[in-house]
């Protein structure tokens, strides 16, 4: 892992810190009495603060995982190189456009 | 500090401590890639919502059985986990926090089965 | 802390064996294991049921040290599968029933039974930059170094390494990455980023980078927990990991910003 990597996957991790903590609480408020779509939406539906802390969370994660599984790969597995590095780029990329569709999807819902 | 102060502490029956901070780092590691796994799924779960919020509520009558319930608390419980065991390695890395790294690991885990517990509590 | 071993109360059970117990020591050797019996003494280090079987059972047994009191850094062997200076380390701490499984430090290839080859350890102890670089011109005048300093607080709470492998072999980051500098390299290479009189900081602090580097570090605290003098090399490259990330950040900033300003 290089120095800049490094400062990525931790500067991430801050912020990853505080979104996942506001994100357990809204999943302990929101399973009470069960989940429905209905409910969900109804949160989601046009709220920009949302989408924006979404957006941001997904980011942020689509950025923090692939160099926590690059090093894992490494050192558990024979993967090395540039394969290595370009499939994590593919799993960065997979990341932030399926997430941000999800956070746009509940969002326009 | 010089070479007579520092020595090798004297050994005490059953010396092998608890290997907590390879504890911490497998929990750590073991909770991300269950994340990184569950991720993709999570996405395209609420995806689903671009197709009406019948299709998102149709597939959240799927996750009404045993097994998802217990796969949803492991979830949960990875990421509380996963949160706080990122917190001991930035508090060791940024601040060269030296407390007792076995009571931190502790801690970690406690506060991610807390969550998790609380989850399973208030879920129907 | 180097004083004596305070005078034990008689019949202090971590001192005194019982009289006539057998000591039990399975030894790792080239074939496999072989399993020797000798008595127990009063205060026997594990370094002595070592020299013991080699002078009185198996002239062959292969085993290093130098000094016998925890200067030399040369004993340090797997004692019941945790790396220990065995001269340091009494029998009566650590026998597990009347019996030591003993093996050669792991992470490192074995010269013969309990002797391993210490060259990749320096060789990388060298990769990181573990000499002094005083540079193409010596400073004009002595360097002031202040006690109280942070930066000399710093290489004091790592000057101390003798280099005995024991971080090595404790480190699992070394077991998974073979490439992996390991501990005490750049424990060494945090003392040295720490000299006010080194001139070689920005290629060490390369050569301490990436994925044989600091940042591979999982903060296991093996080599902590295991250092038989103490020392901390998980907060050594901790702090290497804080002074590679805010160089890199500066270069970064220069590379893509200064020219535009």
């Amino acid at each position: 892992m290089s120095p800049l990597l490094y400062v990525a996957q931790r500067g991430t991790a801050v912020i990853l810190a505080v979104a996942v903590a506001v994100h357990l609480g809204t999943i302990l408020y929101a399973v009470r009495g069960g989940l429905t779509a209905g409910e969900i939406l109804g949160r989601t539906q046009g709220n920009l603060a949302f989408l924006l802390f979404y957006g941001t969370f997904v980011v942020a994660a689509a950025i923090h995982a692939p160099i926590g599984l690059r090093s894992i790969l490494r050192e558990w597995t024979p993967w090395r190189g540039r394969s290595l590095d370009g499939a994590m780029l593919g799993v960065a990329a997979l990341l932030v456009v399926l997430g941000l569709r999800a956070a746009l999807a509940v969002y326009v819902a | 500090m010089s070479a007579g102060t520092q020595s090798a502490p004297l050994p005490r029956r059953g010396a092998a401590r608890p290997r907590a901070g390879f504890a911490a780092a497998l929990l750590h590691r073991l909770s991300g890639i269950a994340l990184a796994l569950f991720l993709p799924m999570h996405f395209i779960a609420l995806g689903t919502a671009l197709q009406g919020a019948d299709r998102l509520e149709s597939f959240l009558g799927l996750t009404h059985n045993g097994f998802v319930r217990a796969a949803e608390w492991g979830l949960v419980s990875a990421l509380a986990l996963h949160m706080v065991l990122g917190l001991r390695v930035l508090a060791i890395e940024w601040f060269a926090t030296r407390e007792r790294t076995a009571l931190i690991v502790s801690a970690c885990v406690a506060a991610g089965l807390a969550v998790g517990l609380l989850f399973l509590l208030g879920g129907a | 802390m180097n004083a004596p071993v305070p005078n034990a109360a008689p019949r202090d059970p971590t001192v005194e064996p019982a009289a006539g117990a057998m000591l039990t020591v399975r030894i790792r050797r080239d074939d496999g294991f072989q399993t020797f019996t000798l008595a127990r003494r009063p205060a026997q280090t594990i370094l002595d049921v070592v020299t013991a079987i080699q002078r009185e059972q198996d002239p062959t047994l292969a085993y290093r040290f130098a000094c016998r009191v925890g200067m030399c850094g040369s004993c340090a062997m797997m004692v019941n599968g945790r790396p220990r200076w065995t001269c340091r380390t009494r029998v009566a701490a650590v026998a597990e029933g009347d019996a030591l499984t003993l093996e050669p430090l792991r992470n490192l290839p074995v010269v013969k039974d309990l002797a391993v080859d210490m060259e990749p350890f320096f060789t990388k102890w060298t990769a990181a930059h573990g000499a002094f670089e005083p540079g193409e011109t010596p400073l004009g005048d002595f360097a002031v170094v202040a006690p109280d300093s942070p930066e000399r607080r710093a290489v004091d709470a790592g000057i101390e390494c003798i280099n005995c492998g024991v971080c090595y072999a404790a480190c699992d980051v070394v077991s998974w990455n073979p490439d992996y500098l390991g501990p005490a390299a750049l424990n060494r290479a945090w003392t040295l980023i720490n000299d006010v009189r080194d001139q070689g900081r920005e290629a060490r602090l390369d050569a301490v980078s990436g994925d044989a580097g600091c940042q591979s570090c999982h903060t296991h605290m093996s080599c902590t927990e295991h250092c038989p003098k103490a020392l901390a090399p998980t907060f050594a490259i901790a702090g290497l990991k804080r002074e590679t990330a805010r160089t890199a950040l500066r270069r970064f900033g220069a590379r893509h910003f200064r020219r535009s300003a």
